[in-house]
């Protein structure tokens, strides 16, 4: 049994250890808004938060979690992730959108550490999320935004 | 540990009248130490056991970590990673694109098919000022003795770090796909011990 606080609520699974965390929150958990895109932590699409971190959660064991804090697409919130959301609303940043739910996570946690960054500071952050729509230029100025807003 | 004797086939195939060559014993393509008590000149058996370990030392398993530039390699060819990552002001990655966004505590066996992602608790670049990439074996020898260059570490301390740290040691237990660095952790301490009991010597430039 693994056990851990996921968007702010305790969650409990009887899986084997080595499941991956993807696997656990869509099928076991039904939280479906973490999409699996490749399974070997090459295009982010997985990523989610683990105690305030970014983390591909198909590379990421079960039993690594036990005790600790996820948060997903569906449970992010504060200031950064709602600036995120509102820029990414404001510009339609996604196109089929696949990919938008690891991209919102990886965006945020950029701001949470760097609240004006750069465009090589968002290079630096999201190179491991890729789009097949390849919504690069609207990515990026939406975290722009996103700051923008931050900043008041 | 499977030893293997290099010029055993080479012995049985050659004739007679050849002189025997020198027997060469190794472990996973590492001589230990006891080969090199024929170097009868202390300072020539110091820099033969550190050109021993440059065996390990230049070993891409090692490098790839060890870059002289802000991105990590990987694989036995070196390439830049991927995906793309930076070393980061701490070594360990980009905001929201740390080391530990991918790598865990230990290797991960991919669920979709072969291979793994590599992992260990830490798992991080080397400081760049313990880059060995592109440099010759004096460069490296020189900068391993300057605690400038070292991590702050006198000869003791190297050896230590050399024979027990755990992100070193995970080179020579790399998980099914990738080649281990030569030898073991064990032989490559000893190596260091050796080297450093001999004076610590360095091939000239």
């Amino acid at each position: 049994m693994v056990s851990f606080e996921l968007n702010g609520k305790d969650v409990s699974v009887d899986v084997p250890e080595e499941t991956p965390l993807l696997w656990v929150l869509r099928d076991e958990l039904q939280m479906t808004g973490t999409k699996f895109g490749c399974g070997i932590a090459q295009c982010g699409a997985c990523t989610v938060m683990l105690n305030g971190m970014t983390r591909r959660s198909c590379v990421t064991p079960v039993s690594m979690v036990d005790g600790s804090s996820v948060t997903t697409i569906e449970g992010i919130d504060g200031p950064e992730a709602e600036a995120v959301q509102a820029a990414w609303e404001g510009l339609d940043v996604p196109q089929c959108g696949w990919c938008q739910s690891g991209q919102v996570m990886s965006a945020t946690a950029l701001l949470m550490e760097i609240p004006k960054p750069s465009d090589e500071d968002i290079d630096n952050a999201m190179a491991g999320n890729i789009c097949r729509c390849a919504t690069y230029v609207r990515i990026r100025k939406a975290i722009h935004d996103a700051a923008d807003k931050l900043e008041g | 540990m499977r030893k293997t004797i290099l010029t055993a086939a080479l012995l049985c195939a050659a004739p007679a009248f050849f002189a025997l060559p020198t027997l060469a014993e190794t472990v996973n393509g590492l001589r230990t130490v006891d080969e090199f008590d024929g170097i009868e000149d202390q300072t020539e058996r110091s820099v033969a056991l550190f050109s021993e370990m440059m065996a390990v030392i230049e070993h891409p398993r090692c490098l790839n970590c060890h870059p002289v530039g802000d991105t990590p390699r990987q694989g036995m060819d070196m390439h830049p990673h991927v995906p793309p990552v930076v070393r980061g002001d701490a070594d360990f990655g980009a905001p929201g694109m740390r080391c530990n966004t991918c790598h865990g505590e230990e290797n991960f066996a991919f669920s979709t098919g072969e291979g793994s992602i590599p992992g260990h608790s830490p798992w991080q670049l080397a400081p760049i000022e313990m880059g060995w990439v592109g440099k010759s074996a004096s460069e490296i020898c020189a900068q391993l003795k300057d605690p400038a260059r070292n991590g702050g570490k006198d000869m003791d301390a190297l050896h230590e770090h050399n024979a027990t740290d755990g992100l070193v040691g995970w080179g020579w237990e790399p998980g099914k796909g990738r080649e281990p660095a030569p030898g073991t952790q064990e032989i490559f301490g000893q190596l260091t011990k050796a080297w450093i009991e001999t004076g610590s010597a360095c091939p000239e430039g």
